[in-house]
């Protein structure tokens, strides 16, 4: 019983029943949440390393808050004014760490499969916490989370993700974890930021017209534009990126139809949403935030027995 | 195998525990009933039933506890949790705890620990329908008793519920 794997490196290789294992405590870690004591003794004993060697603040801190509020002892290691400045190579800065007697990582980088060549050579468990344009599996166990509170059910889901899904490691997740959860999943956005032979490789639809995609979808997960990018050739402008592939309350009211709206964060008020549809009734962006650090508890809590 | 209860003992033991908790707890309405997930919330459901046979039905407060996360072994062995739902202050009000058979006693220190997060009780007390006396690990003890039974630590108590299993028994294998 437990998870089959020994740490969360992509939802690839997780099965079925260990998502809806962690969805499914998810729930236990929400109802703790709502407390007016927010903790559980359960991992008192163990001590957890979060090694972002890229910026991240509301990742960190739902890590953070989630190793907090299940009484483990929390070390942060950010990459400004850190020994991976002077040269120390990933390898050796984490077996400092474990030899200070750290039980769990949990790992950001910017190259992707960091975590999986720690978990070759490390004892520790490791989380991936987003590896390069990868994977980023707690934000899609997040995601799958709040739309399960929404509609009861993935099964048959319809999901357009919406944006950068080239570059996006939260796209990728999501689509693993939902086809494995039988959603239907269309990936919409300009031609220019979406894989080329996409549909042959992974179980989507592409779809270039935002329109139809939200015609089509229950719920879109909207994707940050990444703004280091607006010098490539890869869009015009931010403001065209807005007119063909922001979505704002005229779009939406046009559709007529109720389109639930996600975001991972940050938003780019905007440029891949308008204000009144980030704040509007259909968002539960927020409720992704809350989800946040309950799914990730589940998933610190379950990794965390596999050590004995 | 042997049966320690019949269906027909089972009914009688719970409608016994009904009214030995009222007997020290007239009014009801200062206290607070919590069974103890997975198990003894069978038989906390029926106890509670019994009291509204009783008293009115509106007045009685009934949760139910999950304690897989306080426990001392959480790390040893895997359990899942199931839901706790405690809808009501248990601060200044007397608790009766209810689980199905009392073993080492570690199961009501996790549930002690957990309701202790929930506020400051004036008083806990605890129900059980089967007590395995003389096998405890901790300084707990029951207050309301269905069955003190003696017992070795390679015998396993199963109480067998009709809405999960198809049958109300208690038996030693």
């Amino acid at each position: 019983m437990g998870l089959s794997a020994k740490h969360l490196l992509g939802i690839k290789d997780l099965l079925k029943e260990d998502i809806e294992l962690i969805l499914s405590t998810a729930s236990q870690f929400k109802d703790v949440l709502q407390r007016s004591v927010k903790k559980v003794p359960s991992l008192r004993d163990v001590t957890i390393v979060n090694l972002f060697y890229e910026n991240s603040t509301r990742t960190r801190i739902s890590f953070e808050l989630a190793e907090k509020r299940l009484s483990a002892d929390t070390v942060n290691f950010a990459i400004s004014g850190s020994s991976a400045a002077k040269g120390e190579t990933l390898l050796d800065t984490v077996n400092n760490i474990l030899s200070m007697k750290v039980d769990m990582v949990v790992m950001r980088h910017s190259a992707s499969g960091a975590p999986h060549f720690l978990a070759k050579h490390i004892p520790a468990a490791i989380i991936n916490a987003g590896d390069g344009i990868n994977e980023h599996p707690t934000q899609a166990l997040l995601d799958a989370y709040s739309m399960q509170e929404k509609f009861g059910s993935l099964k048959g889901l319809r999901v357009a993700i919406v944006g950068d899904i080239m570059h996006s490691r939260v796209a990728l997740s999501n689509i693993y974890l939902l086809s494995k959860m039988g959603a239907e999943i269309v990936v919409a956005g300009p031609p220019t930021l979406i894989p080329t032979y996409m549909e042959a490789a992974l179980p989507v639809r592409v779809e270039y017209n935002l329109e139809k995609a939200l015609a089509w979808c229950d719920v879109a997960n909207v994707l940050r534009i990444q703004l280091e990018r607006q010098n490539q050739p890869l869009f015009s402008s931010l403001r065209e990126y807005n007119q063909a592939y922001g979505i704002s309350k005229r779009l939406l009211d046009r559709l007529g139809k109720e389109i639930t709206i996600m975001h991972p964060g940050p938003i780019n008020r905007g440029v891949e949403l308008d204000s009144e549809v980030a704040d509007g009734p259909y968002s539960i962006i927020l409720n992704q935030v809350e989800n946040g650090v309950a799914v990730r508890m589940a998933v610190l809590y379950l990794l965390a027995g596999r050590n004995n | 195998m042997k049966t320690i209860l019949s269906k027909q003992q089972i009914g009688l033991t719970v409608k016994r525990l009904a009214q030995q908790v009222l007997e020290n707890h007239p009014s009801l309405e200062e206290t607070v009933i919590i069974g103890i997930q997975p198990r003894g919330v069978y038989l906390s459901d029926q106890v509670v039933r019994e009291l509204e046979n009783i008293v009115s039905p509106g007045l009685i407060r009934y949760g139910k506890l999950d304690i897989t996360f306080y426990r001392d072994d959480v790390r040893k062995e895997f359990h899942v949790a199931n839901k706790t739902d405690i809808p009501f202050s248990i601060e200044n009000r007397n608790v009766v705890i209810i689980d199905d058979v009392l073993y080492t006693g570690r199961t009501i220190r996790a549930a002690l620990d957990a309701l202790l997060d929930f506020g400051r009780p004036a008083r806990v007390e605890l129900c059980v329908l089967i007590d395995r006396r003389f096998s405890r690990e901790l300084p707990i003890q029951p207050d309301y008793i269905g069955r003190a039974i003696d017992t070795i630590p390679a015998d396993k108590v199963k109480v067998y519920w009709q809405e999960r299993d198809g049958k109300d028994e208690v038996v030693i294998v």
